[in-house]
């Protein structure tokens, strides 16, 4: 079998959380009864017009930003023709010619390695309804509360070669639509979905293969499995000496197979033109502006500056990067630069990850402030507590907004680090165990933790286990 | 006089003076109805509620409210216009009963005026047509000769206006549809600037040329409703935010020094003779009266007709294709699946004239045609815009014929589709370029049956061009606008 590589595109949808619809007054929202999110408008009665939401060009201008693209200040807004049931107008308003972002790029992380994609444009357009089909009904029913749910369409250029590439940038879009607060990227709820072009070529030559578009992939997990399967049964039509047809086919996720929903032949001519119930979207360069500025810092970002700034592990950085409220967390404490990012990023990744894991809240519903995080992690770093009673103050300060330094006083959790005492403490030890010590020096090195547990023994846990095993230690190699 | 016969400008003063009530007029307009409807057929539905809301504007006076001067003036509503509870049809067997849920913001306006509803009007099926022949629910006969057309889209509009079954009505007008059987029925229409009067509610044609417009038997009336349904629209993205002046309140006799512009492509070949003389001798009698005449050229009016078709063909292919079967109006009864319910039913829905303009529309717009039909239709829409705001440098107003001739008989030209759209050739440059254009009477020609003139002023300037046709009307003597015939 010859050589081949995998060429990959993908088109994004991703639903957008504003309030209302993209062209009236109804609200977005998902979940409610059927076709009660609805009006003459969003309904397509005839007569009614659509007036454009504003916020949903700032919220697809800040998604240009974040994917690095040029921002058409002037564009129009295009119908795309076509009949069926959920769709009640028998166009959506989309953007064709001119769409609202263009010529951008992604930045992704792949076993760590970076990998920029191209991102050749997003523009905004409305959902449609969905069609509902009961048992004890012989049709399709339509409910038209989705229609005129405000969506993007993010479309890749083909410059993703695997499927976890493909994986990669979709994860990484997700983050991003989450970081900006554009989208509630609820994928069960349908708020993102894609559609996958693949082709497959020799690998070295510098002309695409034929592709197929996939559509009907509702996860990213789904994504993968679709990419993989069209590029094994692209390859396997090639090896048997085949061609491959432009076509498009629907991806059944059950079945783990796509089919031929349509060929190039009978491909539907949607007819776009410009809509002409809208005026030309115009921005202004101050509002663009004040829309980029509005963009926090990302995940690529984070994790880059984590890695070299504060020597985080790949694993480390992108676990707390992805996380909004864990890097909002991490980036508060290690602002202070009052204690090493490293021990912010393990309280963070344990202790507090396993809180609200198992309580189902999210640090910004826990009484855990940066403050006492960093109060606690510097009083271990220096030494006044153990971990071990640290983890006991860890346990108040997440459900109360108390101070840490009060309470290892209050607690009396103070660990004694007093050299004189120690010695004193060690060499009380080492001479009531006379055994351990012979036994350590004849090779048990083992000794040494139970002559320093008999010494925490005794001083009743106050005692700087660290240093009492420093100097434990030192006198049994005297 | 009859009540009928009166201007509603005439009645408004009546009724503020207590000369006669709401419901009176109303009475003698539904005697008058029920008397010559059935020769002429102007309407497809009549307002139930209309009585009822004659005596409301009678209690609200006799209560001492302060009212709006249409209040209580009978109005005609074309039946393209959304009209909360009641049958909005657009003359269509697609929509034979199909009742908007919701008024058009004209409507509102007209509801909160408190003038009296009596009906929706015939129209030509989705306002594409230019003689209401192609309306599904009946035919419409012109009042000043039975046997002739009354022009269209807005063909019921006209001809209640002439025959007296409603005072004031309201057309829509996407290529001429109000000026065109204002003209045909001797009556006075005016298509507004386009985004000067919301479309909300205004069941689509070519959603960048529509525009709903007042007809009535003065310009003094036409000036009153006109400042009644002008203003921006939030509903209504092309709707225009600026201010609107009260062009009746503000309505003058304005011809000295004003620059009339003759463009001499609007008198050419295929104008009737006795029409070209009318209108001429319309344009001396200002000259006469201290208006300046200059001779003008648009060049690219030739391609008017084949643009206007194009762009309006393909919004309408669009528009139209919501109406499938799946939510409201006609269904098919019988199919065996999806794509044979939407070709059943909209095969049988839709009457010929409509099929025609959908196929052409989609035609012009599909992948490989686009280019060549809908993106060079823009080009010389723009062109003529550009043709028409240059000799706005130089005129205030431009004179021309309505139509090339006065009304044709019924079945005369419905079988040559051609021949129907060259009636426009005077009236759509109007609406390509967006424009606000008034049509007047200016006598009857040798057959007995009225001829129009049409004004044309630069975008948002209604009331130059109200003033203008005022002027006109002022000096002609006043426009007889009722039948003599019955």
């Amino acid at each position: 079998m010859k050589d081949y590589e995998i060429v990959i595109g993908l088109e994004v949808h991703a639903e957008l959380n504003t309030e209302s619809k993209i062209y009236c007054n109804c609200r977005n929202a998902f979940g409610l009864e059927v076709n009660t999110q609805v009006c003459p408008v969003c309904m397509g009665m005839p007569g009614t017009l659509p007036t454009l939401n504003e916020k949903v060009v700032d919220y697809a201008i800040k998604m240009g930003h974040a994917m690095n693209c040029k921002i058409n200040s002037v564009c129009k807004q295009d119908r795309k023709n076509y009949f069926y049931p959920d769709l009640p107008k028998a166009y959506q308003i989309s953007q064709a010619e001119v769409p609202l972002c263009e010529n951008g790029y992604l930045d992704i992380m792949v076993d760590g390695v970076e990998k920029r994609i191209g991102v050749t444009r997003i523009h905004i357009e409305e959902d449609a309804g969905k069609l509902l089909h009961d048992d004890s009904f012989s049709g399709s029913l339509v409910d038209l509360n989705r229609c005129g749910v405000p969506l993007i369409e993010i479309v890749s250029e083909p410059d993703i070669r695997s499927s976890a590439e493909a994986k990669a940038y979709l994860d990484t879009i997700k983050s991003i639509l989450q970081y900006i607060n554009i989208s509630d990227c609820k994928m069960q709820e349908g708020s993102i979905r894609c559609d996958v072009n693949v082709s497959v070529r020799e690998k070295g030559s510098d002309k695409f293969g034929t592709r197929c578009e996939m559509k009907n992939v509702n996860s990213f997990s789904g994504a993968v499995r679709g990419i993989e399967y069209e590029a094994k049964r692209q390859i396997e039509v090639l090896e048997s000496g085949g061609t491959v047809i432009q076509e498009t086919r629907r991806w059944d996720d059950a079945k783990g197979m796509s089919f031929t929903m349509r060929t190039k032949e009978d491909a539907q001519d949607y007819r776009y033109f410009p809509e002409p119930d809208l005026l030309t979207i115009v921005v202004d360069e101050e509002r663009i502006q004040k829309l980029k500025e509005s963009i926090p810092e990302l995940p690529n970002r984070k994790i880059s500056r984590y890695v070299k700034e504060h020597g985080l592990s790949q694993v480390d950085a992108t676990l707390i990067a992805e996380s909004i409220d864990k890097s909002k967390l991490y980036d508060e404490c290690t602002a202070m630069k009052k204690c090493s990012p490293k021990n912010v990023c393990n309280w963070i990744l344990s202790d507090i990850s396993k809180f609200t894991n198992d309580t189902g809240k999210s640090i910004l519903d826990t009484a855990l402030t940066a403050e006492n995080l960093v109060k606690l992690i510097c009083e271990v770093e220096k030494g006044t507590i153990s971990n071990s009673s640290a983890k006991k103050v860890f346990d108040i300060i997440i459900k109360d907004d108390k101070d840490p330094v009060k309470l290892i006083e209050e607690l009396g959790l103070a660990q004694n680090s007093d050299e004189g005492f120690l010695e004193e403490l060690a060499k009380d030890i080492l001479s009531k165990n006379e055994k351990s010590v012979s036994d350590y020096k004849n090779g048990k090195t083992n000794a040494l933790g139970y002559l320093v547990g008999q010494c925490m023994k005794a001083s009743k846990g106050k005692a700087n286990p660290g240093k009492v095993k420093e100097i434990v230690t030192r006198m049994l190699s005297e | 006089m009859k009540l009928y016969e009166k201007t509603a400008s005439e009645l408004s003063e009546m009724l503020a003076k207590k000369e006669c009530s709401a419901v009176e007029i109303y009475n003698d307009v539904k005697s008058r109805i029920d008397s010559v409807e059935d020769k002429v057929g102007a309407y497809v539905t009549l307002n139930e509620n209309a009585l009822e809301q004659a005596k409301e504007v009678d209690n609200a006076r006799a209560n001492g409210e302060e009212l709006h001067p249409l209040a209580g003036i009978p109005i005609g509503i074309k039946d393209n216009i959304s009209t909360k509870g009641l049958r909005t049809t657009c003359s269509s067997k697609m929509l034979e009963n199909y009742v908007p849920p919701f008024n058009a913001t004209v409507m509102e306006k007209i509801n909160s005026a408190k003038m009296v509803v009596t009906g929706k009007m015939n129209m030509d099926e989705f306002a594409m047509g230019s003689s209401t022949e192609t309306s599904y629910i009946h035919l419409t006969h012109n009042p000043h000769n039975l046997e002739c057309v009354p022009g269209g889209s807005s063909g019921g509009s006209a001809s209640a206006i002439a025959s007296g079954e409603a005072i004031l009505t309201l057309g829509s007008d996407t290529g001429g549809s109000i000026r065109q059987p204002a003209a045909l029925c001797g009556a006075v229409g005016m298509k507004p600037t386009y985004g000067s009067v919301s479309r909300y509610g205004l069941v689509a044609f070519a959603s960048s040329l529509d525009q709903i417009g007042p007809m009535g038997k003065s310009v003094k009336d036409v000036a009153m409703l006109q400042s009644l349904i002008c203003g921006y629209d939030k509903m209504d993205a092309t709707s225009k935010n600026i201010a609107y002046p009260d062009y009746y309140a503000n309505l003058k006799n304005n011809v000295k020094g004003l620059r009339i512009g003759v463009p001499k492509e609007y008198f050419g070949e295929g104008i009737d003779s006795e029409v070209k003389e009318s209108v001429y001798s319309a344009i001396e009698l200002m000259k006469q009266n201290g208006a300046e005449i200059k001779e003008i050229s648009l060049p690219s009016t030739e391609y008017a007709i084949n643009t206007y078709y194009i762009i309006a063909s393909a919004e309408a292919s669009s528009n139209l294709a919501r109406f499938d079967g799946v939510k409201y109006g006609y269904r098919a009864e019988n199919y065996n699946s999806l794509t044979d319910m939407y070709e059943k039913t909209r095969s049988e829905g839709f009457g010929d004239e409509v099929k025609r303009r959908i196929m052409l529309g989609t035609f012009v717009l599909s992948s490989g045609f686009y280019d060549a039909y809908y993106k060079k239709a823009k080009i010389v829409q723009r062109k003529i815009s550009e043709e028409f705001s240059n000799a706005f440098k130089e005129c205030d107003v431009i004179a021309t014929p309505t139509v090339p001739s006065s009304a044709f008989k019924i079945g005369e030209n419905i079988g040559d589709p051609i021949k129907m759209y060259y009636n426009d050739v005077c009236t759509v440059t109007v609406n390509i370029a967006g424009l606000p254009a008034i049509s007047v009477p200016c006598g009857f020609d040798s057959k007995n049956m009225p001829m129009g003139l049409q004004f044309i002023a630069d975008k948002f300037c209604e009331q130059t061009l109200l003033d203008t046709a005022y002027a006109y009307e002022q000096l002609s003597g006043g426009f007889d606008v009722i039948t003599k015939k019955f």
